[in-house]
């Protein structure tokens, strides 16, 4: 190929890099590992993770612990799906555009709203992408959001929001642990706001009255954003879209997608119609071939970055299709009955366990309003402490509030799925009781 | 009902669905009824409207058969350029599922999760050798997001230095990303004019800096799969004002191991785990791009950092001058996995080989080719060689007819209309997964192609011939937008 190309030696294809700039040395890097020695090294690296079994795990907090059916990583690891690029080419691409045509239709189904993107990067990063999207609409300068909403979220938003002379004002709760329509109301009578901003069910587990905070948000002319961290609730809880809720933001990787650390997750977005040509990322749309056979592209791409360049409505080009199709098989196979028997579960096991964790010796629960699946527990000692304790008994019994919140030492936020039996909720049971 | 073939089209999910089927069933409910259900109507919902019912097999039909209407890497070459649209070893997908990996929780303590701290850890020390700078973040989800958290750091920095100055300065060959990213980061776009050789025009860029720049971005090698050999010069320029220097790394496959962006005078630069590092592109992600920074910069990285500290590895969060968050968690930890285990099976040697092979199949291509198509620049091409279809504008048949007929030759196109500063552009990067036959069935498909534009540019203008379907409306869909099913019209 040397010769074909007429040049003598592999390097001469490097000489427009200056001569300076050309490494002498190989990378300074351990040597070439086969595959034998690479599965050995890998799996004493996931072997240093002591954790205990998933069953005595009792952590939400963003990402939550679910039976994924075992065909889902048998489809997804069908190269045609993830070897493939995004869907430029729609002619042989209609794959990877159909499932998300079926995906965009799934999140609009769970959130009952009419237009759903692609996928966003992750639930946090959605959220500043919605609230970026109704500010465009809007143009307040301010959005106006909870502190009942995941603090990891917040960070995000005001990360994104920090150069853009867009104001993020916080409002407060109620004693029960759901955000305060009044202090929300009051918030809002303060200035113009893009948008008011809540999560269900909220970081700390209660569930929020969406119709109260709708009215609010009415009333003040602006949008309600409504993000959601457990999309598995969407199976028993009404669609925030049918309680007033203009934008539908969330983590979806409960539906199928491995906890893996943290990520690959998969951020979804819906909304009303009127945000069609101002919502960020891939949209996927029917049309049809020359020959009249229904058919699926990219469309709207008058919004993205590589049209619109600067004056696109987000940067996002690589987005997490892969995840969302992992959702959308998670979905078809869990099915309109199975969504609500698993949402069912989830939350009849965490109401078991906050009546018995409740009313174990020392604990208390701070807040009285409603649950899904997760709950805050107040501990008769610091919660980092009974982390620690606990889990050298093989128990991790939540994430210690004061991770988030100062001030909230004691308090404790527990997830029950239905990947924890009886007994071992009883058993965290005995071991918080003795604690005290 | 219309016969049945292995072309026929695919009904929708909720086409398929019965009342009734299932194909998921919960272990017994082992705790205890309420008497009553503590959520009432206030709260719940009766049913979802329209979702789907299948039973079990039908679910995998219904995706295997969608999954054979789709081209993709493990099919044959798909030479997308500035994709690296390279071959993901099966291995990595085998280490990333790994229990203690896949289910480990991202809010489990530090204590109980030191398998993964360590591989981040390890993949941050590789990349610093790989890249020559003196910290990353893996954080960011995609190139996109690194670009953006990238320039965050950036004016942090200025801020810091008293002004955080207004505008950013890209070429015109840039992704569209850039000057999307320096939008959100709160920067006036100024875009720059390439010179004849398709790159930064040094005289330009001295006469345009000043102290209200605070940044240029450069894609090295550029968009034309050409170095930009003045590199040197042109960090020089910046920083004489004051500035810095960004790469944008979505290239980097061309250089591994030959030279290092942080002996270049880069400041920062993002690269795709997605495309130098292998990790699979999964129809349109996940991705990640993490961000490579010098020691100026390494205060602004965002939350938390990996740390180690004696044999223990912690998450750092107190960072003061941090710019926050970007995403959730630490990133996309099983892209990670990916890539590091990319690396390490490659080592320092095959790392270089891998560059060295992409830019050699790059450069055949283009000496099979550059007597049929046109090369709007003469300079060296690196991994990529961008064409135009001006010798064939006298049969009528246009880039956008070659992708399409390259099709009906069993080959995904290469990325076409871009650079913006090439008219008609043929952006080819075939990557080193590549042999020589299959390298020689695409030139001898696209020296055909260039015949029949010729002899038969009909022909060529309505391809494809041979695929699930033919062209689509793609006007009718954005005028008549149809983005979900609905049981009726109505309802859409």
């Amino acid at each position: 190929m040397l010769r074909d190309i007429g040049v003598a030696r592999i390097e001469d294809l490097f000489a427009s890099i200056p001569e300076s700039l050309r490494l002498r040395e190989p990378l300074p890097l351990p040597r070439a590992l086969s595959e034998q020695e690479l599965l050995s090294d890998l799996s004493a690296r996931a072997r240093e993770n002591r954790q205990p079994d998933g069953s005595a795990q009792f952590l939400g907090g963003g990402a939550y612990r679910h039976h994924c059916p075992a065909l889902v990583d048998h489809l997804i690891g069908r190269s045609e799906f993830y070897s493939s690029y995004t869907p430029y080419q729609p002619e042989i691409s209609q794959g990877t555009l159909q499932a998300i045509f079926e995906y965009q239709t799934l999140i609009c189904q769970l959130t009952d709203l009419d237009i759903s993107n692609a996928s966003m990067y992750d639930g946090a990063s959605a959220l500043a992408e919605a609230i970026l999207m109704a500010e465009r609409t809007r143009h307040a300068g301010r959005v106006v959001v909870s502190d009942r909403v995941h603090p990891e979220y917040v960070q995000v938003c005001r990360t994104y929001l920090a150069n853009l002379d867009v104001e993020v004002t916080g409002f407060g709760a109620r004693p029960d642990g759901t955000a305060d329509p009044e202090a929300a109301r009051r918030s809002l009578r303060q200035g113009a706001a893009g948008a008011l901003v809540i999560q269900q069910p909220n970081f700390f587990g209660c569930l929020e009255d969406v119709e109260a905070l709708a009215a609010v948000a009415r009333e003040a002319k602006t949008h309600l954003i409504v993000a959601v961290t457990e999309p598995v609730s969407l199976g028993l809880l009404k669609g925030p879209g049918a309680q007033g809720a203009d934008i539908v933001v969330g983590e979806g990787h409960s539906f199928g997608v491995p906890l893996s650390y943290g990520g690959p997750y998969l951020g979804f977005m819906a909304a009303r119609r009127d945000f069609l040509r101002n919502m960020p990322g891939r949209i996927v749309g029917e049309t049809q071939d020359v020959d009249g056979r229904r058919g699926y592209v990219l469309t709207l791409s008058t919004r993205e970055q590589h049209i619109r360049r600067e004056k696109a409505t987000s940067n996002i080009c690589t987005n997490e299709g892969l995840c969302a199709l992992i959702a959308s098989i998670f979905l078809a196979v869990v099915g309109r009955r199975g969504l609500r028997d698993l949402a069912a579960h989830n939350h009849t096991r965490a109401a078991y366990a906050r009546a018995l964790l409740g009313a174990t010796r020392g604990c208390g629960l701070p807040f009285s309003a409603p649950i899904f699946n997760e709950f805050t527990l107040r501990l008769p000692v610091p919660a980092e402490q009974a982390v620690r304790a606990l889990a050298d008994r093989g128990v991790i019994p939540g994430i210690p509030l004061s991770r988030y919140v100062p001030g909230m030492e004691r308090d404790l936020l527990v997830c029950v799925t239905e990947t924890n039996p009886r007994a071992e909720i009883d058993r965290l049971a005995e071991e918080i009781g003795r604690l005290a | 009902m219309e016969p049945r073939s292995l072309r026929h089209p695919e009904r929708l999910l909720f086409e398929v669905s019965g009342p009734g089927r299932r194909g998921f069933a919960l272990p017994p409910l082992d705790v205890p009824q309420p008497e009553r259900f503590e959520l009432d109507g206030r709260y719940t919902r009766a049913d979802i409207e329209g979702f789907p019912e299948l039973s079990e097999v039908e679910v995998v039909r219904h995706y295997t058969r969608l999954s054979r209407l789709n081209y993709a890497i493990d099919l044959g070459l798909y030479p997308l350029g500035s994709c690296s649209m390279k071959y993901n070893p099966k291995i990595n997908e085998k280490v990333a599922r790994l229990p203690g990996f896949a289910d480990a929780h991202p809010q489990l303590p530090e204590s109980a999760a030191q398998g993964c701290l360590r591989l981040m850890h390890d993949l941050e020390r590789a990349l610093c050798a790989i890249c020559g700078m003196d910290r990353f973040t893996l954080q960011p989800a995609a190139g996109a997001q690194g670009e953006l958290t990238a320039i965050m750091m950036v004016r942090a920095y200025h801020r810091e230095r008293g002004n955080p100055r207004q505008v950013v300065l890209i070429p015109d060959s840039a992704h569209g990303t850039n000057p999307a990213s320096a939008h959100i980061a709160g920067y006036r776009v100024e875009q720059m004019a390439s010179n004849e050789r398709g790159c930064v025009d040094l005289a330009a860029l001295r006469r345009r800096m000043s102290e209200d720049v605070a940044l240029l971005m450069l894609t090295n090698p550029n968009t034309l799969g050409v170095f930009e050999n003045e590199i040197q010069e042109i960090a020089k320029a910046v920083h004489a004002k004051g500035a810095l220097l960004y790469m944008d790394g979505a290239n980097l496959n061309a250089f591994v191991g030959v030279a290092r962006p942080g002996d270049m005078g880069v400041d920062l630069h993002h690269i795709n785990l997605h495309k130098t590092f292998s990790t699979p592109h999964g129809g349109g992600g996940p991705g990640a791009g993490p961000v490579g920074v010098r020691r100026p910069l390494e205060p602004f990285l965002p939350v938390p950092t990996v740390e180690k500290e004696g044999a223990a590895y912690l998450l750092k969060h107190d960072r003061p001058k941090s710019i926050g968050k970007v995403r959730s968690f630490f990133g996309n930890f099983g892209m990670f996995v990916r890539a590091y285990a990319y690396i390490s099976a490659l080592g320092p040697d095959g790392l270089r080989r891998m560059s060295e092979t992409a830019v050699l199949n790059a450069n055949y291509i283009r000496r099979r080719l550059e007597d049929l198509y046109h090369l709007p620049y003469s300079e060296p091409s690196l991994h990529e060689v961008v064409f135009s279809d001006r010798h064939l504008e006298e049969t009528g048949v246009h880039t956008l007819d070659l992708a399409k007929r390259l099709m009906d030759y069993g080959f995904h196109p290469p990325t076409i209309y871009f650079p913006l500063i090439v008219k008609g552009a043929l952006m080819i990067e075939p990557t080193e997964s590549e042999s020589r036959e299959e390298l020689d069935a695409f030139i001898d498909a696209m020296r055909r192609i260039s015949d029949e534009a010729r002899r038969d540019p009909a022909l060529v203008r309505t391809a494809p011939h041979t695929t699930p379907v033919r062209r689509l409306d793609e006007v009718g869909a954005a005028r008549h937008p149809v983005l979900r099913w609905g049981p009726s019209r109505d309802e859409r």
